[in-house]
């Protein structure tokens, strides 16, 4: 069984969402995502400042099977991205919701965060 | 209606992933696909093969049949247990299945051909066969391990009892032999040393333990895949097809021309490409951006537009690498066009790894 914390958010397209206490939140792929994948060889992450909406397509994780799109969980900016997951791809497989995290957001609407999955709601679409 | 082979128990008990494979239900991986593909570059992983096909080929017409439907020529093999690699034409030149024959004595051939086109295969074959004095058998009663990597060899004999040790160890590069109830040839799929094995299906869960308890680690298809693209070994279905020619699959190699009297389908087609002049080749690429070169990913040069047939991220040597179907005259270098974007590749001979070594030139 893959790991589900309980103090993160989910999507059913297997981001989670941590929040950061200041107003930010970082994102990244689950445990049970990276799971799927495999081995990842390469992860292309965002432009810092670019502005996206929930539901766009921002990164893209690959694995040496295959090629996965990251969506963005909620609206805002994205402020930060994990350079060292250029040269160190497998830091999500062993570390997916520490070393492993991919980018950071602005939320531009808090409230989108509230309405995302929770552990268990998560939890429950794997298990469909 | 998926099946399974003799060692599905043991795939799940060795903690292995699960996936269709042409309808078979075959090990993606026991839990690292890159570290299995490791463990055949540095040590000794096997590999359960066994929903490739066997058939046996059987009478005084085998050589003469063989001689008409390869566009290799068994006339070459002379030695017993001698294997020669060929393609499988159709009239139009198109590439109906790569395999591998096997001499085994005065009208006694064995073939062993891919799973995934297995029905397609057996039916050509069935076919073809009416003017031969043949006996065509498939042999669902036989299972295949390939042990493959750089301690296969040694691994495998100290299996053995000193006179089977003493019999294969002779064995060269592309033949194989019957020993302790086993066919065992000196081929593979990987760019390693090693052994493709076939035994009685009743026998080979004992040996896959024992190959197991003697430090070997099983290898899942995943693996399989990585390993034989880094070789620069053709895919069937991926790499070659139907509608491609031997020309411009890299098989020029695997052509017996000779002698021009030698009638094989597919000859005339691709005797005619050939004096036309072929437009496309198959080549190497390395990916000199960072990315992951794909299959359909579409090629850009001076001379044209071509497109990858197999790509991967290659472990042994940390870049992305594919073959490619590209124009005849490409240069030294070509573009990518992943996600939109151009990346820079270099155009090498399809071969990137050899026995655990880059062949790529620094």
């Amino acid at each position: 069984m893959s790991n589900v914390p309980t103090e993160l958010k989910y999507t059913k397209s297997h981001e989670w969402v941590q929040t950061n206490g200041d107003g930010t939140v970082t994102i990244g792929i689950t445990d049970n995502a990276q799971e799927l994948l495999g081995d990842l060889v390469f992860v292309e992450l965002p432009e810092e400042g670019s502005v996206l909406a929930a539901g766009d397509q921002c990164a893209v994780v690959e694995s040496v099977k295959a090629a996965s799109d990251v969506y963005a969980p909620i609206s805002g900016e994205i402020i930060a991205v994990n350079v060292s997951l250029e040269d160190e791809p497998e830091q999500v497989n062993s570390d997916p919701f520490g070393n492993g995290w991919l980018f950071r957001m602005q939320p531009e609407q808090p409230e989108q965060i509230a309405a995302l999955l929770d552990a268990s709601g998560y939890s429950d679409t794997l298990e469909a | 209606m998926s099946q399974r082979t003799v060692l599905y128990d043991h795939h799940v008990a060795a903690g292995a992933k699960i996936v269709d494979f042409a309808g078979w239900e075959m090990p993606i991986h026991y839990g690292s696909q890159v570290q299995e593909h490791h463990q055949v570059r540095n040590a000794a992983g096997v590999f359960d093969v066994s929903h490739m096909v066997v058939v046996d080929i059987r009478g005084e017409g085998a050589q003469a049949f063989l001689q008409y439907i390869l566009a290799n020529d068994v006339a070459k093999l002379k030695v017993s247990g001698k294997a020669l690699y060929s393609a499988m034409l159709n009239p139009e030149g198109g590439v109906i299945d790569d395999l591998i024959v096997y001499y085994l004595g005065e009208q006694f051939y064995r073939l062993v051909v891919n799973a995934g086109t297995r029905e397609k295969d057996l039916a050509w074959l069935d076919k073809q066969k009416t003017d031969y004095a043949i006996d065509l058998k498939v042999r669902d009663d036989l299972s295949i391990l390939a042990v493959q990597g750089p301690q296969a060899i040694a691994t495998v004999q100290s299996l053995l009892s000193e006179s089977d040790r003493k019999t294969i160890d002779s064995l060269g590069v592309f033949f194989g032999v019957d020993v302790a109830g086993m066919f065992v040839a000196r081929t593979g799929y990987t760019g390693e040393s090693g052994y493709e094995i076939m035994m009685p299906n009743d026998r080979v869960g004992a040996f896959w333990d024992r190959l197991l308890a003697a430090g070997v680690l099983p290898v899942g298809l995943g693996a399989r895949d990585t390993l034989r693209l880094e070789a620069g070994m053709n895919l069937y279905g991926s790499d070659m097809d139907e509608t491609t020619s031997p020309l411009t699959s890299g098989l020029n190699w695997t052509i017996a021309w000779e002698p021009a009297e030698r009638d094989f389908i597919g000859r005339v087609a691709i005797q005619s490409e050939q004096d036309a002049g072929v437009k496309q080749k198959l080549v190497g690429l390395v990916l000199l951006d960072k990315g992951v070169l794909r299959g359909h990913q579409k090629i850009y040069c001076d001379a044209g537009i071509g497109e990858i047939t197999s790509g991967t991220f290659s472990p042994t040597l940390g870049k992305s690498i594919a073959l490619a179907r590209v124009p005849h005259d490409i240069g030294g270098h070509c573009e990518v066009e992943i996600r939109g974007k151009r990346l820079a590749a270099q155009v090498v001979k399809p071969v990137f790894v050899r026995n655990g070594k880059s062949m790529l030139e620094s």
